[in-house]
């Protein structure tokens, strides 16, 4: 514990973490990851209650399907946030990108991955393009992704063209999204991906031993690792016991799993935590800040791209609709909603993934009950509001105990 | 005394103007190797544009800058960086949502070794060691090295900021007001934190309106007024009313003007 052993310098005595503390650091330190998780569960219990199919292994698997489009494209969304910027295009660029794609194959049959991958230029392009203007020229992002959000809506109809519809028949693009493996293969990904978390968190836990560094408490690790297995195991079994595991389902985690790894783990994501929480000090370090702007817009772009593909992988189709909606709205509501701050600085790629479950599960709740959209919108209009007031709430209380 | 021979940074006849005003006029001045020079004045006598033209932000109209004896030309901040001249601003910039060690190193991440080096990953182990390492040195006291910066206290940051500034192993660190807005005990923690930079046998400028810190750190204390040198003092030989009179130009203090202060202040 060499950084309280400075402190004994001075007479401190020794620091030892009480149980919220423990509580804290098995959470990671993110508190709301916990509030989201019981958010959770109370949706669950109340659509539960009043209709027991929610929580049937066909229904979650459902779940699971509808929310990877929302999902990907929150994974963008939550770099930008963490920038305290905003895109209001995504929606339009997913279904542009997606639009591209569709044409491209089914008008010009090109092979289904380089269709794929020109839908991901596309997006990567359009962030590069809003990314510049906004850090070039010093517009907020704001507007830039508001023309965006309009020109990119026109350009899609322009490329539908007259029938505003194309039917997707490819198999590799329509599987995206309709491939489910075996029970083996998918107890085979629960054991790769569980034997692969430990073998990080213990690599990690015994090169902070070894260097001797504060947070060695083994107790956190494990608590973790086990709860981590049992989510595993739990998700598996139910998607099992319906079709299996879906691809889908299986590309959302890795995107997650590896721009959380890039925001969290890598020189590129520090830099993006600290233009968001304090570009002066950012420039002043030497961080090129308008190239992370650039990226990040660039990364959202594509995420967005990733999604639009998806998720006309899912209705097979490409129309005039795409990207449009609340698409937009939920893909920005979920991160905020399950903790990601709107302010900039603070937040995690993990908050994609756990509030597109919040939104997917209430949403789909709403479905079972049969539920109207002018209810639908205004309760997810409310959850929305409730998720940035807390949000607000939290950033004057580090204000007001001197944090900032 | 560690003032003797080649001054690690000297300034001679160092000049700026901004339009009509005479921010800087015909200056010398000079910093030794383990020594803390104490920069007053009041406001508008020129501190920050002195503090300004040695970091490298503002270029001097005239005269020259030589660095451990050696004449430099201090184009831009990263050739101050170069020389081993850090400077730590009043607002300090840090990035307060990120942890002491993360803003430590920000701007020179450690990558860690292997095929981590691809995606630039982040070397947290190293890094935190070495921030363990050089607070435990300069006995700086921080609760957690994962605590945010924005939770810390005013002298923390502070302290952080001015460790951050030993990274780049500077010869020469100047601090603008290191003790404003700072409580008693805080302010204690940061004139200890001087010290030892002196120790390290660091050449340290200390910017400050507060004359009793200045006193309690400071081994020498130069006056500037309107942009001129008005006066130069060994802390332990003089008083806060001598240095006082010189910063308003009242009294006896400016008698010991630039011309005697510019060269062996010891003879």
């Amino acid at each position: 514990m060499s950084a309280t052993g400075a402190a004994t310098a001075e007479g401190a005595t020794e620091h030892r973490p009480t149980a919220g503390e423990t509580l804290r650091r098995i959470v990671q330190g993110d508190l709301s990851a916990v509030r989201v998780v019981l958010g959770l569960v109370v949706i669950a219990v109340i659509f539960q209650v009043q209709e027991p199919r929610f929580l049937s292994a066909e229904n979650l698997t459902n779940l699971m399907l509808q929310i990877t489009t929302i999902g990907l494209i929150s994974v963008g969304v939550v770099y930008v946030l963490l920038l305290g910027e905003i895109d209001l295009s995504v929606g339009a660029v997913s279904g542009l990108s997606a639009a591209v794609m569709a044409v491209l194959s089914v008008k010009h049959g090109w092979n289904p991955y380089l269709a794929i991958a020109a839908a991901v230029v596309v997006g990567a392009a359009i962030g590069c393009l809003q990314g510049s203007l906004f850090s070039r020229f010093a517009v907020p992002s704001f507007v830039v992704t508001l023309a965006g959000l309009l020109a990119w809506e026109g350009a899609l109809l322009q490329v539908l063209g007259q029938t505003g519809s194309l039917n997707i028949t490819d198999p590799k693009i329509t599987g995206l999204a309709n491939i489910f493996y075996s029970d083996t293969v998918g107890w085979i990904f629960a054991a790769v991906i569980i034997a692969a978390f430990g073998a990080v968190v213990a690599v990690g836990y015994r090169r902070r031993v070894a260097a001797g560094l504060e947070d060695t408490n083994p107790l956190p690790v494990i608590v973790r690792f086990v709860f981590f297995a049992a989510i595993v195991l739990a998700a598996v079994a139910i998607l099992n016991s319906d079709r299996g595991v879906p691809l889908a389902v299986m590309i959302l985690l890795a995107f997650v799993v590896g721009m959380e790894y890039v925001a969290k783990r890598t020189t590129f994501g520090r830099h993006v935590f600290a233009v968001g929480g304090n570009a002066e000090a950012a420039r002043r370090a030497g961080i090129h800040v308008n190239r992370v702007r650039i990226a990040v817009f660039t990364i959202a772009g594509s995420m967005a791209a990733i999604g639009g593909v998806m998720a006309a992988s899912r209705l097979f189709a490409v129309n005039q609709n795409s990207g449009g909606n609340e698409l937009l709205l939920l893909a920005i509501a979920g991160p905020v909603i399950a903790g990601t701050s709107l302010f900039g600085g603070r937040g995690s790629v993990w908050t994609a993934l756990l509030g597109a479950l919040v939104i997917g599960s209430i949403s789909n709740g709403m479905d079972l009950l049969s539920l109207s959209s002018a209810v639908k919108l205004m309760v997810t209009g409310g959850v929305l509001l409730l998720a940035v007031l807390v949000d607000a709430v939290a950033r004057q209380q580090r204000q007001t105990s001197g944090r900032v | 005394m560690a003032a003797d021979g080649t001054p690690l940074l000297a300034l001679e006849g160092v000049s700026k103007r901004f339009g009509p005003v005479q921010a800087l006029d015909r200056v010398d001045f000079a910093v030794h190797a383990g020594e803390v020079v104490g920069l007053v004045g009041d406001n508008g006598a020129g501190k920050s544009t002195l503090v300004k033209a040695i970091a490298g932000i503002y270029s001097p109209d005239a005269g020259s800058i030589r660095f451990e004896g050696e004449e430099v030309r201090i184009k831009g901040p990263q050739d101050a960086t170069e020389l081993g001249i850090a400077t730590v601003y009043q607002d300090l910039a840090l990035c307060d949502n990120l942890d002491v060690v993360a803003n430590l190193f920000l701007g020179r991440e450690q990558v860690a070794p292997g095929p981590g080096q691809v995606s630039r990953q982040l070397d947290e182990v190293k890094m935190e060691h070495e921030t363990a390492d050089l607070l435990s040195n300069l006995a700086v006291t921080i609760p957690s090295l994962r605590s945010e910066v924005g939770t810390l206290s005013g002298g923390q940051r502070q302290q952080v900021a001015v460790a951050r500034s030993l990274l780049g192993e500077p010869k020469v660190v100047l601090l603008d007001e290191p003790t404003a807005a700072l409580g008693v005990p805080q302010t204690k923690q940061v004139l200890g934190l001087i010290r030892r930079l002196r120790e390290r046998n660091l050449g340290v400028v200390v910017i400050s309106h507060n004359l009793a810190d200045v006193f309690q750190v400071a081994d020498r204390v130069f006056v500037l007024r309107l942009g001129r040198a008005a006066g130069e003092f060994r802390a332990e030989e003089t008083t806060e009313e001598h240095v006082i009179g010189a910063i308003t130009g009242v009294g006896e203090g400016g008698e010991r003007n630039n011309q005697q202060a510019g060269e062996g202040e010891e003879a």
